[in-house]
């Protein structure tokens, strides 16, 4: 207990009190730089190492991707350094001229429309199917898995019979097998990947364990292998008559590889999937391949659509990797160029490497960007309905 | 995982599911039973021998980098996959230590506060993720590596190493005669540290009282090799490259293969790693930081004590599949010519011996051994932390 002296000591306020300086600007221009950027010592060190980075990376680049670039000319002089042109910078000349041989590889100049009308054909059944709100996607499904495949067949490879000139798969190259491998990637390892994720949830015994080896098996060893596999092994598992082409060899080393990840992906949606949904369709008497089709995967494939992007950006990527088996897709086609009597040169082939890294930034980016916009709203309509 | 609910029961549910699992069995045996005679069939014409008795022969081709001794002339098939396997494990073992790093520093610098620094490191994630592995491979050893200056006006480094186009000299360590005794006391310093760590521990736990540990730690494990050193008159030399109009000799040669690889190899997994360790950052609930400062405790610690084994949890499963992609992905030494397990073996052996089935089988095997160990250790660290949950 405090006991008060004779000499109480107490202080009155008798004139007002200074004001406080005002509150440190929080908004506007200066507010947000004080917020993100120099908001402590360390940070303002930070920030000026990494305006210190920028300004080291970036205008080098520039000059050379864009100022001192070459733009125009017809072989490697072009590009090399010369009084007129001291420091050259990056080659495009080189891109412009081997532009077509990195699209269609050898593909006749005379039929290259007929891979134009693929591009075309693809890109509207991947719109169909990656717009969540076109119509009718049932029949964008079918198309895109049904129709496309025998289309491009027709069109790519061609069947004399009706009138469509074959064109020798050693001949396609650049940026159309990178599409086709990948394309028929995902068009066989989606419904694969789906049986394979089914049966590795089955009750049959057997069906697991057949679905269980082969998905960890594929994915316990690298894809270089099971390509391998895929162009070495498996002629000699068929009679001699039968041994597919190069092309298809490393097609099904391709599928497989992918349908093992896919399977795993599309578990992962299942599992998402609360029991009640089971229970219920169950309760209505479906039978397991209804209860699938009609309650189960509609919802799983809905709930993964972002990983199964994401599936499909890893092997788009992978594609790249038949180059060790001797196919000529982009990346071998920007190899082949890049190493051409006429052109060889430091600059071409730092050019050729930066405009490939270019294609598939732009190609994964995009698909990666979509992927996480399915997430929001994903996130957001579950988030409405309460689930 | 939960189970798939059994549809209603039918007439012959059971005899059904016998009968396709049967099919199912038979269909996949005759396939491979058909293989494996068309298999038998094609080699027999090829007149390729089978088994594994080629492991014996001589292999009789030059691997540019090798950890055991080898050579061409002597040196038996055998020898030459332990001599890929090895190359293999450093590529993975340098890939995973600096990957590693790089992925740490990236991932803290996206969950950063200064905008800039997670714009840059966000951008470093995206630009190395979006481009496959191989082109950046090829762009590290063709273009760059590939361009530096030729041996004549190769780049001298500080302390006696040179850098060119044909790779990076440095000099190598010589050990002496007692260099074991340094490495033993190494050994008993790094003991005497745990010893040290666990007993502060037990005392804090019991009492409550914080033992320092730090100086002890360093005098154990830094000072104890280094007194060791002195005793025995510094049993370390070191020894120069010299450089030669055509070629260097002596010294320690890092080939620009395995630099080539290496560097692409930790730039790329960082990405991969980098969102890793964000995401498990992000998994710890901001509550738990906030009760830790309400409890007083220092950000430092708050850090250390609260957020990072929670943040673990989280992060070493993924991380691991991490480490075993890089491993995987070494494979695309291939593609340069870095003598890993898959290009000596499935490249070279293959070549000579043409036995395929045998040499993708055991490529094959290796790799899905260190899967497997490495997901059966994973399921163990899963088990103790799911202990260690109070």
């Amino acid at each position: 207990m405090v006991v008060l002296s004779d000499n109480p000591q107490f202080f009155l306020r008798r004139s007002p009190a200074e004001s406080l300086p005002p509150p440190k600007v929080r908004s506007g221009t200066i507010g947000w730089l004080r917020a993100n950027l120099f908001s402590s010592p360390f940070n303002v060190v930070l920030t000026l190492i990494c305006v210190l980075l920028i300004a080291w990376i970036v205008p080098p680049l520039l000059r050379f991707f864009l100022i001192d670039a070459t733009w125009t000319g017809a072989d490697r002089n072009a590009c090399l350094a010369s009084p007129g042109n001291p420091a050259p910078g990056a080659c495009w000349a080189f891109i412009r001229v081997w532009f077509s041989y990195l699209t269609y590889g050898f593909y006749p100049l005379g039929e290259r429309w007929r891979v134009d009308l693929f591009f075309l054909a693809l890109a509207f059944g991947l719109v169909w199917l990656l717009w969540l709100s076109a119509p009718r996607r049932g029949l964008g499904a079918i198309y895109f898995f049904v129709v496309l495949p025998i289309l491009s067949f027709i069109l790519l490879r061609g069947v004399p019979s009706i009138g469509v000139a074959r064109i020798s798969t050693d001949l396609w190259g650049g940026i159309l097998v990178t599409v086709v491998l990948a394309t028929i990637g995902i068009v066989v390892s989606l419904p694969v990947g789906i049986f394979l994720a089914l049966g590795r949830r089955s009750k049959a015994p057997v069906v697991k364990l057949l679905s269980v080896i082969f998905i960890e098996f594929v994915r316990g060893v690298p894809l270089i292998t099971v390509l391998f596999m895929a162009s070495i092994m498996l002629p000699l598992f068929v009679p001699e008559a039968l041994a597919p082409d190069k092309f298809v060899r490393a097609w099904i080393g391709i599928a497989m590889f992918a349908s093992a990840y896919m399977a795993e992906v599309v578990r992962g949606g299942l599992t998402a999937i609360p029991r009640g949904q089971y229970e219920a369709a169950s309760a209505l008497g479906l039978p397991y391949w209804r209860m699938m089709a009609h309650v189960i995967l509609p919802q799983a494939l809905r709930v993964t659509l972002p990983n199964i992007v994401n599936t499909f950006i890893a092997l788009f990527k992978d594609t790249s990797l038949v180059f060790v088996v001797g196919i000529f897709d982009f990346l071998r086609t920007v190899e082949a160029a890049r190493g051409d009597p006429n052109w060889a040169s430091p600059i071409v082939s730092i050019t050729g490497y930066v405009f490939a890294a270019m294609f598939y930034f732009v190609c994964c980016y995009g698909m990666s960007r979509y992927a996480q916009r399915v997430e929001v709203r994903l996130a957001r309509r579950s988030g409405r309905k309460g689930r | 995982m939960t189970d798939i609910v059994r549809p209603l029961p039918r007439h012959g549910g059971l005899i059904r599911s016998l009968v396709l699992q049967g099919a199912l069995v038979l269909t996949v045996g005759v396939l491979a039973g058909g293989a494996i005679y068309n298999a038998a069939q094609n080699l027999a014409h090829a007149n390729i021998a089978h088994g594994f008795g080629f492991r014996n022969n001589t292999a009789g081709f030059d691997i540019s980098q090798s950890l055991i001794s080898y050579s061409a002339s002597t040196s038996t098939f055998g020898r030459a996959f332990w001599v890929g396997l090895l190359n293999t494990l450093l590529v993975a073992g340098l890939g995973i230590f600096f990957a590693t790093i790089l992925g740490f520093v990236v991932g803290l610098a996206r969950l950063s506060r200064n905008w800039l620094v997670e714009r840059l490191a966000t951008g470093y994630v995206e630009l190395i993720r979006n481009i496959p592995l191989l082109l950046q491979i090829l762009f590290w050893y063709n273009a760059v590596l590939k361009s530096l200056p030729e041996m004549r006006g190769s780049v001298a480094l500080p302390f006696g190493g040179y850098l060119n186009n044909r790779g990076l000299f440095l000099p190598r360590p010589e050990f002496g005669e007692r260099f074991d005794a340094v490495i033993i006391a190494l050994i008993v310093g790094v003991i005497v540290a745990a010893g040290l760590h666990i007993r502060a521990r037990r005392v804090q736990e019991r009492t409550g009282t914080q033992v320092g540990t730090l100086w002890p730690t360093l005098g154990a494990v830094i000072g104890l090799p280094l007194v060791t050193l002195t005793i025995f008159h510094f049993p370390l030399s070191f020894h120069n490259p010299d450089l030669g109009r055509f070629n260097v000799r002596g010294g320690l040669e890092i080939l620009p293969e395995l630099a080539a690889l290496v560097i692409a190899l930790s730039t790329y997994t960082a990405a991969f790693i980098a969102e890793v360790v964000r995401a498990g950052v992000l998994s710890v609930s901001p509550g738990q930081v906030e009760a830790a400062q309400a409890l007083g405790l220092r950000s430092g610690t708050t850090l250390r004590l609260i957020v990072v084994p929670q943040a673990m949890r989280v992060i070493v499963p993924p991380l691991t599949n991490q480490y075993l992609n890089l491993t995987k992905n070494s494979s695309l030494a291939v593609a340069i010519g870095y003598p890993d397990l898959v290009q000596v073996f499935a490249g070279s052996v293959l070549n000579i011996t043409g036995q395929a089935v045998e040499v993708i089988a055991i490529t094959m095997a290796v790799y899905l051994s260190i899967s497997l160990v490495t997901s059966l250790l994973m399921n163990l660290y899963g088990r103790t932390v799911a202990i260690a949950e109070r």
